[in-house]
């Protein structure tokens, strides 16, 4: 027999406890994990998206349109590499459950500024070739199986009737943080029926994405564009995409905070738990301590065994946890709108977290009881009745 | 012969809110190598205090206590601590056995603080619980054994390491009067054979008879032998 052997011996001394203690690490540990993951995947979002890309909006809302005709003078400016457009299509397919982003685009240049999106040659002359052709993302369409050629039929809210598109195209997203179930159709064959259907409502679009040179001149580029169109009836506001991404954030900051700061909490009743547990335990075997300490065994040899055994139950329930956070997670995204949190999966950061967190609760819980061991005198512990 | 233990004009007392309580006083007194001693007295005597620097457990207020040549209340902590390893055997009067461990790994509990291999660990294990007469024993726990035989594997946990001097406190004070003769039986074998020194603390004056020398403490003060 030797230390290890001892350690586990003591852990199962009380079978019921030990493995409660586990499983309590091991659900506060993926509880951890799953926090994280979704803080960390929130923060992505902002770090994955562009600093060369600058999004011009409508200075008092994003959901006010800017006029389609922007589009030639904000290509003028100084710096401006390309510049796109998008529109907010909504609609609903089949029924309100089946919800994904679909956005009227201008093809030819969408997927300039955008390379995140991987769709062939072949399909992208095909998309290019229709009017009422569409592109959706690989998870979409293998969510719904859609083929190439096949109708989708949308019910328009934004633009109401009832509209078919041609699925020409079926992109792969290039990260893992790209969403792959997005509907991308020609803006060109939305204005053309708004112009028809809703007079007035013609040559607008949601926003404009300009790519720029260089990103050390995004302030520069963007002051110009809104000096374009002060005193307009629709001013702009230009930020790079990461602001703009970073500004959705904010909105969710507070929450993203409470759930950054309800992580370490779960640690730390985790810890105290385990401390408790720990603190039971030696005060059960005092007179055992108080015998080893006769018999010889040295302030190290104790605290080994005590840390060991604190270890032992948090890296058992830690590592339990860290493989119930990937099944958490999935579930935890199956509950969500498809789409949203796109790459939500557990990170290399988040198990360092994890882990670390794991050996910090394991030796943090460790410290009172061998604190007390090592303070109890041979004497008296050899007369601890309990 | 040679002197075990010597102790120098020991005098111990414990602080309880600000008084002092005196335990020993002016203790002065040898214990030969191969001898069998027992210390009598009555409750709160000091016998038990006595013994626990004896073994290294406790220290003197005054006075110097040497054991097998080392003046141990000089000792560090884990000096004393990997003295006590290797120089004494203890004997508690509840055994003080590992419930979760057999008793061969009760046994071998000493040993792992020392760097014998696996298989000389297991030969000393082996002896010494064919000595208390518990070979047919060894995977039983515990709680699988009686008090007598209970009490026979603690102090084949004592002997392990083979140290020079025993240290027991009441070692019968828990068990029938048939099973205390047994171990005392084993520790007189204990003395006579395999030549340990032995210092045991008692109550019952026909226990403390199977000792070679006998002594009384009362109220802190050695009497003459």
């Amino acid at each position: 027999m030797r230390t290890p052997r001892l350690i586990v011996k003591n852990v199962f001394r009380r079978k019921l406890r030990a493995c409660l203690t586990i499983l309590g690490m091991a659900i506060a540990v993926a509880a951890f994990g799953l926090l994280r993951t979704v803080v960390s995947i929130w923060n992505t979002a902002t770090q994955a998206s562009a600093t060369d890309r600058l999004i011009v909006r409508d200075a008092v809302s994003f959901i006010m349109p800017l006029p389609y005709a922007y589009l030639d003078k904000i290509q003028q400016v100084p710096g401006v590499k390309v510049v796109t457009f998008a529109n907010w299509f909504g609609g609903t397919y089949r029924n309100k459950e089946n919800f994904f982003a679909r956005s009227a685009i201008d093809g030819a240049t969408f997927f300039k500024v955008y390379r995140r999106y991987e769709v062939s040659k072949q399909e992208m002359a095909d998309f290019m070739k229709e009017q009422d052709a569409c592109i959706v993302g690989s998870a979409l369409a293998k969510r719904y199986g859609f083929k190439l050629g096949d109708t989708i039929t949308l019910k328009g809210d934004i633009y109401p009737g009832t509209w078919d598109f041609v699925l020409r195209g079926i992109y792969e997203p290039k990260s893992k943080s790209t969403d792959a179930s997005q509907m991308f159709l020609h803006w060109r064959y939305l204005n053309e029926r708004v112009k028809q259907v809703f007079p007035g409502r013609e040559d607008q679009v949601g926003w404009f994405i300009a790519k720029i040179d260089n990103p050390a001149n995004a302030g520069r580029i963007a002051s110009s564009i809104d000096a374009l169109f002060k005193n307009s009836s629709a001013e702009t506001k230009t930020e790079s995409e990461r602001e703009f991404v970073k500004g959705f954030v904010t909105s969710a900051s507070a929450i993203i905070d409470a759930m950054d700061y309800m992580s370490y909490v779960i640690v730390g009743i985790i810890m105290l738990v385990l401390a408790n547990t720990m603190i039971m335990s030696a005060r059960e075997r005092t007179r055992e301590y108080a015998v080893l300490k006769a018999i010889g065994f040295s302030a190290g040899r104790l605290t080994e065994l005590i840390l060991g055994e604190s270890l032992f139950i948090s890296i058992i329930g830690g590592a339990l946890g860290i493989a119930l956070t990937y099944p958490m997670v999935r579930s935890f995204q199956g509950m969500l709108p498809p789409g949203a949190f796109p790459g939500l999966s557990v990170g290399s950061r988040t198990l360092e977290l994890a882990s670390a967190a794991v050996i910090v609760v394991g030796i943090g819980a460790a410290v009172f009881p061998i604190q007390r061991v090592l303070s109890t005198r041979i004497a008296d512990g050899v007369r601890f009745s309990g | 012969m040679q002197n075990m233990i010597e102790i120098h004009t020991v005098s111990k007392s414990y602080w309880r809110e600000k008084i002092e309580i005196p335990v020993l006083d002016n203790i002065d007194f040898r214990v030969a190598e191969g001898e069998f001693l027992a210390l009598m007295g009555p409750s709160g005597s000091g016998k038990t205090t006595l013994l626990n620097m004896i073994a290294g457990i406790d220290r003197p207020s005054s006075g110097e206590v040497v054991v097998n040549g080392t003046a141990i209340s000089k000792l560090s902590e884990s000096q004393l601590a990997r003295w006590r390893a290797s120089n004494i055997g203890f004997i508690f009067q509840f055994y003080n056995l590992i419930p979760v461990l057999t008793a061969y790994e009760n046994v071998e509990l000493p040993l792992i603080l020392t760097k014998l291999s696996k298989s000389e660990r297991q030969q000393h294990v082996e002896t010494v619980l064919a000595i208390v007469g518990l070979s047919d024993r060894m995977d039983h726990y515990p709680g699988q054994l009686s008090g007598g035989q209970e009490q026979r594997v603690a102090i084949a946990r004592a002997i392990v390491t083979d140290p020079a001097l025993l240290i027991a406190d009441e070692p019968t004070g828990d068990l029938d009067k048939s099973s205390s003769e047994e171990i005392m039986t084993l520790m007189q074998r204990l003395n006579t054979e395999f030549r340990k020194t032995i210092v045991m603390v008692t109550h019952d004056p026909h226990i403390a008879e199977k000792a070679k020398v006998l002594r009384h403490l009362e109220k802190g003060v050695l009497l003459e032998a």
